[in-house]
C-alpha cells in the first residue's frame, strides 16, 4: 500500500523479459552456430553502411539527437501529467484507454475486449511480445496472426524474434521457402525461394486474412499527449491495413512512448528512419486520433502499459534506458551481438539496449539469468555513438554491474580483493607477495601463462596471462645497478 | 477494472510513477532545438530534390504542367479499366481517361476497392528531403482504405504544397485527421536484407508533380 510521503519502490515487470540460460551459456551454443553468424554478420554489415549515409547526409544530426534526448527527459519528468492529457485527449475522441500495471493485467485487459473475435490480426509489436500476448490468447483459443513478414516467419517456425527490427535475420531464403511450403495454408507447391515470390507468397496469404478480421492488435511508436494522436512507423503497409481495415483497434502502448506536442515528431520522424532502417524515410508511417467515422476501425481500444517501467523511473541514472525508441541501432553497432545473435540475451529486448533494459525491467536479483546481461558488453562504446536519443549505455552498464556487485559480489572474488587490500595496505606485505607472485614464472612458456591453477583457473579461462618479470620494480628500485643509472640521468638534467 | 490492491489500473499505475520520481527527483530539462527549421528552398530547386528522392525510392514520377494533368493522367494509366477516385477530386483530372470512374464512399465494398486497377487522389502537403507525401484524408484524397487496397496508387502533387524539410512538413498538418505519410511503394528487406517492393500496400506509385514554370 503506498501512502502519501513514503515513496515505494514500484514492482518489477513479468513477462518475457528473461531467458532461461545466462548469457554465457546461452551465446555459447550461439556461437557454434555457423550459419546464423553469417546471416547476422552480412545483415549488420549492411544495415551499419546504410545508417551511417543517412545520418550523416543532415547537417544537423547532432541537433537533432541532442533535442531527441532531452525530449525524451522532458517527457519522464513530466510522465503523470502527461498520461493525464494524452488519456483525456484519447477519450475525447472516442478511444477508450486502458491502464495495465503489468504484463498479466494487459493480457486479461486485451483478452476482454475481443469481444468474442476467435482471429485477430497483428502488427510488430515489441510491447506484446513482451507481455506474451500470442501464447495468452492461443491458451484462450484465440489465433492471432503476425503480419510483417519477418514475424510471420518466425511465427510459422513457431520461433522467437532474434532482432528488434528484422527479426527474421537468423534465417535465409532456402530455410524461409521450406518454412512456408510446410506450413503456410494454400501456398503454391511450386514456390522457389526468390525473396520476391516468397513476399508474393505472403501477401496472398495475409490478404485474406486482413479482408476478414474483426480485430487488430497493433503496437505504437509515438502517442501524442497534446492531441491523442497514435503513430506507427512501417515498411510492408501491413500496419496500414491492420490500422485501418478491422472494425476494431486495439494497441498497446508502454507508458514511456509518449511525446509532448505534435511537433515533436519533427524531431523523431527524421531520428528514427534514419537510425532504423538507413533510410531518409520508411515506406509508410500512419498517424490517427481516436475515431474518425466512415474511416478506418469504429472502436478504438488504448492499453498503456507500466511492467517495470515505473520501476525503472525510479533509478536516476537508469532511467535513461526509457528514452529507446526500439531503432535498433545499437544492436547493429555492438560486436558483441554481432557474434551472439538475440537470442542469448533471452528477453524480446535483444543487444545493448537490452542488456540495460531487461534487469531494469524485470530485475536481476541472485542468480536470475538477467544478472549476467550487464557483462555481455566490452563497454566499447558504439552503441552510445550510434543512439538517436544519446542514451549512454556504457554508463548504464556499468551502473548495473556495481549495482549486482553491491547486492551480491561473487565470494571469491570479494575474498581475493580482501587479500589484495591487506597486501596493498602494508609496504612489506606488498614486496612479499610480489616475489611470491614471480613464482608464477614457473607456469610459463615463451613469457605467457595459459593456465593458472584452481581457484584461479578462471580468470585464465577466457585470456592469458603475461609471465612476472623476472625482478620487481622495487627490486630493481633498489639495486646498485638502478642507483648509478638514476645518477646518470641526473646529471644529464632534464635537458 | 480492479487491480490486486483494490484500486484501479490507472491509480496504480500513476501511484508508482508518481513514487518513482519522489524516490528520484528528475532535474528541470530545457530541450535544445538547434536544428534546422523553416528551411526554404527556391522553388525549382525544391521540386527537383523531391522528384529525386522519390525516383530513389522507386515511385516513378511525372512532372506536368497543371492545365496538362488530365493528359498526363491519361497517358499513365493508359489501358485501365476502373480507376477509384475519392469524391472531392477534381473530376475533369479525370476526363481524357476513358475508363470506367467508380467514385469511393462510406458504403463502397473492400471487394470493390481490391477490383479498382488504380485509384487516382489528391496529397495534403510532401516533403523534399526524404521524398515523402502526405495525405490526410482530404476530400481530394479521400479515406484510408482507398489509397491501400488498390494495387496502384496515382498520386498528384501540386507544387504549391511540396517543403523543404520534415520540421516544415510537420507544421503544415491537422493532427486531429488520420494521417498517412508515403515514401516510395511498400518495400519489404526481411529475407536476407534484400529489397522487396509490394508487399500489402500498392505495388506501384505514380507521383505527377504539377508544376506552373
Amino acid at each position: 500500500m503506498t501512502f502519501l510521503g513514503t515513496p515505494e519502490v514500484p514492482p518489477r515487470g513479468t513477462g518475457n523479459l528473461r531467458g532461461t540460460q545466462s548469457f554465457p551459456e546461452a551465446a555459447h551454443d550461439r556461437l557454434a552456430d555457423s550459419q546464423l553468424r553469417r546471416n547476422l554478420g552480412k545483415a549488420t554489415r549492411t544495415i551499419r553502411a546504410k545508417r551511417l549515409a543517412a545520418a550523416g547526409e543532415l547537417p544537423d544530426w547532432e541537433a537533432l539527437r541532442d533535442a531527441g534526448s532531452a525530449i525524451k527527459t522532458q517527457v519522464l519528468a513530466n510522465l503523470p501529467e502527461l498520461l493525464e492529457t494524452f488519456e483525456q485527449r484519447v477519450t475525447e475522441r472516442g478511444g477508450t484507454v486502458h491502464w495495465a500495471p503489468d504484463a498479466a493485467a494487459a493480457n486479461e485487459i486485451i483478452t476482454g475486449l475481443l469481444g468474442g473475435a476467435r482471429e485477430v490480426v497483428k502488427v510488430k509489436s515489441m510491447a506484446t511480445q513482451e507481455i506474451g500476448l500470442n501464447e495468452h490468447l492461443e491458451s484462450a483459443g484465440i489465433s492471432a496472426f503476425e503480419t510483417d513478414l519477418a514475424e510471420l516467419i518466425v511465427q510459422l517456425a513457431g520461433d522467437t524474434p532474434s532482432h528488434i527490427l528484422v527479426p527474421a535475420i537468423h534465417r535465409n531464403r532456402a530455410e524461409i521457402r521450406e518454412l512456408f511450403l510446410r506450413a503456410m495454408p494454400g501456398v503454391d507447391p511450386d514456390l522457389d525461394d526468390d525473396p520476391a515470390n516468397l513476399a508474393a507468397a505472403a501477401r496472398r496469404y495475409l490478404r485474406q486474412k486482413f479482408m476478414a478480421a474483426e480485430v487488430a492488435i497493433s503496437g505504437a511508436n509515438f502517442g501524442i499527449a497534446e492531441t491523442g494522436t497514435l503513430t506507427v512507423v512501417e515498411s510492408e503497409g501491413n500496419g496500414r491495413m491492420c490500422l485501418t481495415m478491422p472494425r476494431k483497434l486495439i494497441t498497446l502502448m508502454g507508458i514511456e512512448k509518449l511525446l509532448p506536442r505534435f511537433a515533436d515528431l519533427e524531431v523523431f520522424l527524421q531520428l528514427l528512419p534514419r537510425s532504423s532502417t538507413g533510410e531518409r524515410m520508411n515506406p509508410y508511417t500512419s498517424m490517427w486520433t481516436g475515431v474518425t467515422p466512415g474511416d478506418g476501425p469504429e472502436e478504438f481500444h488504448l492499453v498503456l502499459l507500466d511492467n517495470g517501467r515505473s520501476a525503472t523511473l525510479a533509478d536516476e541514472i537508469g532511467r535513461s534506458a526509457l528514452h529507446c525508441i526500439r531503432c535498433s541501432a545499437c544492436l547493429n553497432v555492438c560486436p558483441v551481438y554481432e557474434r551472439t545473435g538475440g537470442h542469448a540475451y533471452g528477453s524480446t529486448y535483444p543487444g545493448p539496449i537490452g542488456a540495460v533494459l531487461s534487469p531494469q525491467l524485470a530485475g536481476m536479483a541472485g542468480t536470475d539469468p538477467n544478472a549476467s546481461l550487464p557483462y555481455a558488453s566490452s563497454l566499447c562504446g558504439a552503441c552510445y555513438d550510434a543512439c538517436p536519443v544519446k542514451i549512454d549505455i556504457p554508463s548504464l552498464l556499468v551502473e548495473l554491474r556495481h549495482q549486482h556487485v553491491r547486492e551480491a559480489a561473487p565470494r571469491g572474488e570479494a575474498a581475493i580483493m580482501k587479500a589484495a587490500a591487506a597486501a596493498m595496505g602494508d609496504s612489506r606485505r606488498w614486496e612479499l607477495a610480489q616475489r611470491a607472485a614471480g613464482l608464477g614464472r614457473l607456469l610459463a612458456r615463451d613469457g605467457w601463462i595459459r593456465a593458472l591453477p584452481p581457484p584461479l583457473r578462471g580468470w585464465t579461462g577466457a585470456r592469458d596471462l603475461p609471465a612476472p618479470p623476472k625482478q620487481t620494480f622495487r627490486q630493481w628500485w633498489a639495486s646498485p645497478q638502478a642507483r648509478e643509472e638514476l645518477r646518470r640521468e641526473a646529471e644529464r638534467g632534464l635537458g | 477494472m480492479t487491480g490486486k490492491t483494490g484500486t484501479t489500473g490507472k491509480a496504480t499505475v500513476l501511484g508508482r510513477i508518481r513514487d518513482a520520481l519522489a524516490i528520484a527527483p528528475p532535474a528541470p530539462v530545457t530541450v535544445p532545438r538547434a536544428y534546422r527549421t523553416g528551411t526554404e528552398l527556391p522553388s525549382p530547386q525544391r521540386i527537383a530534390l523531391l522528384a529525386e528522392r522519390l525516383r530513389d525510392y522507386r515511385a516513378s514520377v511525372h512532372e506536368c504542367r497543371a492545365t496538362d494533368t488530365a493528359a498526363t493522367i491519361a497517358r499513365i494509366l493508359g489501358p485501365a479499366r476502373r480507376i477509384g477516385c475519392p469524391a472531392g477530386l477534381p473530376r475533369d483530372w479525370l476526363a481524357e481517361t476513358g475508363a470506367e470512374i467508380r467514385v469511393d464512399g462510406p458504403e463502397t465494398s473492400v471487394a470493390a476497392l481490391d477490383a479498382l486497377d488504380a485509384v487516382v487522389t489528391g496529397s495534403a502537403v510532401s516533403c523534399a528531403e526524404t521524398g515523402t507525401i502526405f495525405l490526410d484524408a482530404g476530400p481530394d484524397q479521400g479515406r484510408r482504405a482507398l489509397t491501400l487496397v488498390p494495387d496502384k496508387h496515382l498520386c498528384v502533387v501540386d507544387a504549391s504544397s511540396v517543403v523543404a524539410g520534415v520540421p516544415e512538413a510537420i507544421a503544415r498538418l491537422e493532427p486531429a485527421r488520420p494521417i498517412t505519410l508515403i515514401s516510395g511503394p511498400s518495400a519489404t528487406s526481411d529475407i536476407e536484407l534484400e529489397r522487396v517492393e509490394g508487399v500489402h500496400g500498392p505495388r506501384t506509385l505514380v507521383v505527377v508533380l504539377r508544376t506552373d514554370r
